[in-house]
């Protein structure tokens, strides 16, 4: 009989708690049917509806101070939505070009800037640049006038000095030495697929072997070197100098990242950028075609052009702002030591035969 | 009797198909809608590429080398996973189902518990069980093809046990016992008197674990690093990376094909199980004879057991001591990130509006696919039915996300921002599931019993409700547990649809897993063992639910 009982308490139990889940599901679809509220409607041209809203649409590793955004609020009047694309942010923005995913994009880099703007991702608008900004325009035909650019900053081989001084081994200089047996299993890079750095670094090497690329690459991978998926998986996962637990004193970042890595007992970085390993990376924003707000985002992107903004980008975003004259911090002037000649490519050649670059580095290097 | 009657003449049988299809509206509707709809518009996008047809650029994918290595890897991954949870799973299926000893019912829990684990915590629970540092890090597995394998056996092991088990646990002993009588050994009884008799349930099972084997997604995408991807983890970077809709959309029209084919396949399995007499068997004690099956049951175990125990070890520990601080910083909010505990309330909202989805859209595809057929023609549009809500389990998710995003934008069908888009997408997956585990308790059902009732003057209504809904209402619990339990961890889709600000657990611990960095990591694994935890309590209960004599899955 208690058997039974307890039986039943259980199986009655089970309706209850299903029943409730089907109560409150329906419940749900109501409640949170439009959790923003109002404030999305589109405003041909002229000023910005106050209180409307402004969406960002931007990569994974967008990280402005909340003091930054919520200027731009209080400056404006309007509301900033951020939308984070955690993968392919050129990619998205391309599929959903008819029906965006908000009104600016940010963090489109010089990499895919001319496959977005070759399908038609971006709307005309060019925020008034600051000094300095336009030797950061994308050069030639692939100039638009359609986006602004925000950032820069050199991607380059780094290396552990105190890995190398303790294994008695001389770095590295040139993407050649890479292919060393020295340096046999100890280089980290993100690949050209997943990351946006390591897109610049596969150019990098374009540039310096010519038709020759896929050889190289097969010669580096034939030399253990580990590909990851993004550049976090590189530098914070497997650098000996990043998270902690990595195991490899070579990594493909950025010319910045030394400024990260100053041991505070000596002062002095525990890692360097080979400074003759490097291609440049400059981030755009631009509004996007066919956004609900466009008055709205003009706005944002000249926000993003402003002093306040790029003297955040450095601590924030690791990357130098556009803008001469912006306040950098102090570990960047020792530091971050910024390469003197780079490696370069051409915009619309990289956008006519992107995919198939991608396909034939991604048949070599995952052989 | 008036009704058989009618059924014998031939307009009213163009009627019945007529009400059978007004019927079937509701859930083709939403199956055309959310479903056909989104992969045909990405697959459009592919073919069309210019608003022609052009399959040329879409064919030339298959040139490339690593399609190739894609193509073979994915076969031969399937075929080994699905070997090796045969190997497991069938000894597992006799021994929790067959045989009677302490512990049993935990035995049955742990075996299925792995299924319902979201997949990108069972990615991680083996990536961190064989990274550098990890229980397992000496054997050299990390970033191996065999990883990937061992977390297929890992989750599929619970739809062998589901689906043999059940068979084999109402199994008539007699012929086996007459077989050894006259002198057979015990493997010539299995395979001459047992697998026979249990071949339709085996095949029906080893097609659909080669089917889960063949589109993994989350498990590949965490595990397979750059070098080893499925059909399903290449279309997805062939869309997000390479931006090469065509090779994507002739990836998905080869995965569609196939899986049609399996299903079909699956489909003859299971009509073609024939009659085998069933009865209750009191399952006996184990005998010495069953020390080969436990021992592969002890193999079972330990995969499903160590992966756990390394996620709840990792889970309490940070700085290398053990400790709780992984587990109090799921309340709050680092990085840019949500706090997890948000994100599992999102979770369990956007589960529980899959559930009653995909509980109500089951029920009306069972009752429609199981109503006694009258005619060849009614027979086979059932049958066309059933196969057509058993899609979803064998489309790419990846399409089918991104189908969302190109194709519900417009009104009357902006949906991109609705709350009710991922449950949708979640309650299409969990579909399949719901109607398999209705459709054969309802099919059980004999259909004298309705014809006697209606004809002492029920109506269909009262029929329904004194027949069906008597037979149904725990089996339909069971399903809904077992929706609720993988809309938590549907990971594929969401990760698409998801709103950026609100991310579901799954999508949350993928992105810690993204940033990487020792913090995010010990936070990743607490929260895999937050919703471990979840889902193994909502599967106690739905194991709770389950006597004697309601019909396995």
């Amino acid at each position: 009989m208690p058997r039974l009982a307890r039986r039943l308490t259980l199986s009655s139990c089970a309706v209850l708690t299903v029943t409730s889940l089907v109560l409150s599901g329906c419940s749900l679809a109501g409640k949170e049917k439009n959790p923003q509220g109002t404030g999305t409607e589109s405003v041909p041209t002229g000023a910005p509806t106050p209180g409307s809203t402004v969406t960002l649409v931007t990569h994974g590793d967008f990280a402005l101070p909340d003091e930054v955004l919520a200027k731009f609020e209080s400056d404006t009047g309007l509301k900033l939505k951020v939308r984070k694309v955690e993968d392919g942010l050129p990619t998205q923005l391309a599929l959903t070009k008819d029906h965006p995913l908000g009104d600016v994009a940010y963090g489109v880099d010089n990499g895919s800037a001319a496959f977005d703007l070759q399908q038609g991702v971006f709307a005309d608008y060019q925020a008034e640049l600051p000094d300095g900004a336009s030797a950061y325009l994308l050069k030639g035909a692939a100039d638009k006038k359609m986006l602004t650019p925000i950032d820069h900053g050199a991607v380059c081989v780094n290396v552990d000095l105190t890995w190398f001084q303790q294994h008695k081994v001389e770095p590295p200089e040139t993407l050649e030495d890479l292919t060393l047996p020295k340096y046999k299993d100890i280089l980290a890079l993100p690949g050209a697929t997943g990351s946006t750095t390591g897109l610049l670094f596969l150019l990098a090497t374009m540039d310096q072997f010519g038709d020759k690329w896929p050889d190289y690459w097969s010669r580096l991978v034939a030399n253990g070197a580990d590909i990851t998926k993004e550049w976090s998986d590189a530098y914070e996962g497997d650098f000996t100098a990043g998270g902690g637990s990595g195991k490899r004193p070579m990594v493909v970042s950025y010319d910045t990242s030394p400024a990260f890595t100053v041991d505070k007992a000596t002062g002095e970085s525990t890692t360097a950028a080979l400074l003759d390993t490097c291609i440049q990376q400059v981030e755009y924003a631009g509004v996007l075609a066919n956004a609900d707000n466009p008055a709205g985002a003009r706005e944002l992107v000249d926000f993003l052009v402003s002093p306040e903004v790029q003297a955040a980008l450095p601590d924030s975003m690791y990357m130098f702002p556009v803008a001469t004259g912006t306040p950098l911090p102090d570990a960047w002037a020792r530091h971050a030591h910024q390469p003197s000649r780079v490696y370069t490519f051409d915009a619309d050649e990289l956008a006519e035969h992107r995919q198939e670059w991608l396909a034939e580095w991604r048949d070599v290097t995952t052989r | 009797m008036a009704r058989r009657h009618h059924a014998l003449t031939p307009r009213p049988r163009v009627g019945r198909s007529l009400a059978l299809l007004g019927l079937a509206a509701g859930p083709l509707l939403v199956l055309g809608v959310f479903f056909l709809l989104p992969v045909s518009g990405m697959l459009g996008l592919g073919l069309w590429p210019d608003g022609s047809f052009d399959a040329s650029g879409a064919l030339a994918v298959l040139h490339h080398e690593r399609t190739l290595r894609v193509l073979w890897f994915t076969v031969w991954s399937a075929a080994a996973g699905t070997a090796l949870t045969l190997l497991l799973g069938l000894p597992a299926a006799y021994v929790a189902y067959r045989l009677r000893f302490p512990g049993r019912r935990l035995l049955r829990l742990v075996l299925v518990l792995p299924f319902v684990l979201p997949t990108v915590v069972v990615g991680l629970t083996f990536d961190n069980l064989l990274a550098d540092g990890g229980v397992l890090g000496g054997l050299g597995l990390h970033d191996s093809p065999l990883a990937i394998i061992a977390a297929l056996v890992f989750f599929n092991l619970a739809v062998v046990v589901r689906t043999v088990g059940p068979a084999w646990e109402s199994l008539d002993p007699r012929p086996a016992e007459a077989a050894a009588a006259l002198g057979a050994g015990p493997l010539r009884v299995l395979r001459d008197v047992t697998f026979p008799a249990l071949r339709g349930s085996v095949v029906s099972a080893a097609s659909v674990v080669f089917l889960f084997c063949a589109t993994a997604f989350g498990l590949v995408l965490v595990l397979g690093g750059l070098r080893y991807a499925t059909v399903e983890t290449e279309i997805y970077l062939l869309t997000t990376e390479l931006f090469d809709l065509r090779g994507a959309a002739a990836l998905s029209l080869l995965q569609l094909l196939v899986v049609v084919v399996l299903l079909a396949l699956a489909h003859r399995a299971r009509a073609h199980a024939g009659p085998v007499d069933r009865r209750p068997v009191t399952p006996r004690r184990p005998r010495p004879a069953d020390v080969p099956a436990f021992a592969l049951v002890g193999a079972a175990v330990a995969l499903i057991v160590v992966p756990l125990a390394a996620l709840v070890a990792g889970a309490l520990r940070s700085d290398g001591h053990w400790s709780l601080a992984n587990v109090r910083a799921l309340r709050t909010v680092g990085d840019g990130q949500i706090a997890v505990t948000t994100a599992l309330r999102n979770s369990v909202l956007t589960a529980l509006d899959a559930t009653w989805l995909a509980v109500g859209l089951g029920l009306a595809i069972a009752l429609l696919v199981t109503r006694r057929s009258h005619g060849p023609v009614e027979r086979r549009m059932r049958a066309v039915l059933d196969g057509l809500f058993m899609l979803p389990l064998g489309v790419s998710a990846v399409t089918l996300g991104f189908g969302f995003l190109v194709t519900l934008d417009e009104p009357p069908l902006d949906l991109r921002t609705s709350p009710l888009l991922v449950p949708i997408a979640q309650a299409l997956v969990a579909l399949p599931l719901v109607v398999r585990t209705l459709v054969p308790v309802l099919a059980g059902i004999d259909d004298r019993q309705r014809q006697a009732a209606a004809s002492l003057g029920a109506g269909p209504l009262r029929v329904l409700a004194t027949i069906d809904v008597a037979v149904v209402w725990k089996p339909l619990l069971a399903a809904a547990g077992f929706a609720f339990a993988v809309s938590l961890g549907e990971f594929g889709a969401t990760s698409f649809l998801v709103r950026e600000d609100a991310p579901t657990l799954p999508v949350l611990i993928y992105r810690l897993l993204s940033h990487p960095g020792a913090h995010h990591y010990g936070i990743a694994l607490a929260a895999s063992l937050v919703l471990a935890g979840l889902t193994a309590l909502v599967l106690l209960l739905v194991e709770r639910l389950r006597v004697p004599g309601v019909g396995g899955f």
